[in-house]
């Protein structure tokens, strides 16, 4: 087992990255389009929270292998049934911690942010998401480095991506070119939580304890 | 309810009256000062954001915020220069229910609402804050309801004190009729008037003095303190009566032991009120 393969082809798996990094946010963004208004109506009544958590459950049970291949029939290969499926695993982490990031904000606090007067909108912007925004930001990146793994197995149904390079080098018996993709994948995951980290302590209320 | 945070299943509230259910809950609250027991700063905010909060959403140009913000901070006894540009975690308890109060009174509102605002601190900081929050009522007099535990705190900062109990209003009067003319059980136990000590702890010594012009020799004693407390000084001086002064230092009468065994008696009540 070398890194010959990495060296040799640092363009090509390149190419892929950037194809992973891609497919995730896309995949991404698609999910918090239907996440953030679930998670909004799961922490506004939380008698939705057992339906809706209940039923992304399930679809999280699903083994993304088996989803894969029964996808096939219906959007065929390739990049729309990965961002499809990724998009449906990323729901669950995404829906219950937006929910848990809304609750979690001092009910006296906004009790005060009422009581001074702001309009309803008023205290979910000025008050509500600021506060709800490190444990937002901490979800996302859960449901990130989630996202980046599982996009490793879509590769399978040709969507491309890092995980190209881990089932063409099983398939041609070439460890050197599945070690380059096992250590691409795992650099673009820890980058990513990293950073997303790095977001969460800027947008912490802990960095308030600073002294002045 | 006041502030329509909750809304009243049935009957009317008015302010000045103006029917409350007219206004738009938010509107409304502008004009409300609101204190709550747990400060409910807004974390991510520093004290100035904090304070300038009502103006804000009552579009002050910011150099009138500005002016305000230092005018409070210095009111409620934090120097601006040092509190500003802080954060409510950097703050103790009481400091931080000192912002409260100030981000309550920024837009000069008419009434303010304070729900137990001094029940979460230490007995030293509370009493100060009451006296602070009296010379701020001196000054501002805005209509300030209290709601409260603590009858002794009731009766050293009320003009009017309601008791409730179990939702209904039981009694409502100035303080000296609730501790010394209870209208039921609940109340009597409620102020205590069966057990001497804490009866002169609620009475004020402003309402027994002997007015008299003559200096005594003994101690002095302010008018707004407890009959206890005089009793205590009495006891510690060996002194026969004290001087009495008012909140700005004036003379104002003597108390001697007579006095305040007269008014530890059941059924007690002074011929002649005078004001505290």
């Amino acid at each position: 087992m070398n890194l010959n393969y990495l060296f040799e082809n640092w363009r090509r798996v390149l190419d892929l990255a950037w194809d992973h990094v891609t497919l995730t946010v896309i995949a991404l963004a698609l999910a918090l389009l239907l996440a953030i208004p679930l998670g909004v109506v799961v922490a506004h009544w939380p008698r939705t929270s057992l339906p809706i958590i209940g039923v992304l459950g399930i679809v999280y049970t699903i083994p993304s292998l088996a989803l894969l291949a029964f996808l096939i029939p219906v959007f065929g290969l390739g990049r729309q049934p990965a961002i499809f499926v990724l998009a449906s695993y990323a729901q669950l982490s995404l829906v219950r911690n937006i929910s848990a990031a809304l609750r979690g904000v001092d009910p006296s606090v906004l009790e005060s942010a009422r009581g001074s007067g702001m309009s309803d909108s008023q205290v979910f912007r000025n008050v509500r998401l600021p506060l709800a925004m490190p444990v937002l930001i901490a979800g996302l990146r859960v449901a990130a480095v989630t996202t980046i793994s599982l996009a490793t197995l879509t590769a399978w149904i040709a969507a491309g991506g890092l995980g190209t390079l881990l089932f063409d080098g099983i398939s041609r018996d070439n460890p050197s070119m599945i070690l380059a993709g096992a250590i691409a994948i795992a650099v673009l995951a820890a980058v990513t939580d990293l950073s997303l980290r790095f977001s969460e302590r800027l947008t912490s209320v802990s960095r308030s304890q600073r002294r002045v | 309810m006041t502030n329509r945070l909750i809304e009243p299943s049935n009957g009317l509230i008015a302010i000045d009256g103006l029917d409350i259910s007219t206004l738009s809950g938010a509107v409304l609250r502008r004009g409300i000062g609101y204190v709550i027991q747990q400060t409910g700063l807004f974390p991510h905010m520093h004290i100035e954001e904090n304070v300038a909060v009502v103006p804000k959403l009552l579009k002050w140009d910011r150099n009138r915020i500005d002016h305000r913000v230092d005018e409070l901070l210095e009111l409620v006894g934090l120097p601006p220069t040092t509190y500003r540009r802080r954060y409510p975690v950097q703050l103790s308890g009481g400091e931080q229910q000192r912002v409260g109060l100030a981000r309550a009174l920024a837009a000069e509102p008419k009434v303010l609402l304070m729900d137990e605002p001094f029940g979460a601190l230490d007995a030293i900081t509370r009493t100060r804050l009451q006296t602070e929050l009296r010379q701020i009522h001196h000054r501002l007099e805005p209509t300030i309801l209290f709601v409260t535990h603590d009858i002794e705190e009731a009766v050293r900062l009320a003009d009017v004190i309601v008791v409730m109990q179990a939702g209904e209003i039981v009694q409502s009067g100035p303080p000296l009729d609730i501790v010394l003319r209870p209208a039921n059980e609940f109340v009597r136990d409620l102020v205590g008037s069966d057990e001497v000590m804490r009866r002169l702890s609620l009475i004020p010594v402003g309402t027994v003095l002997t007015r008299a012009e003559d200096h005594g020799s003994g101690s002095t004693i302010s008018s707004t303190s407890s009959l206890r407390d005089a009793l205590g000084l009495l006891l510690e001086t060996g002194q026969r009566d004290l001087n009495v002064i008012d909140e700005q230092g004036q003379r104002i009468g003597r108390l001697d032991l007579d006095s305040i065994k007269r008014a530890s008696i059941d059924g007690w009540y002074p011929e002649t009120k005078t004001q505290p």
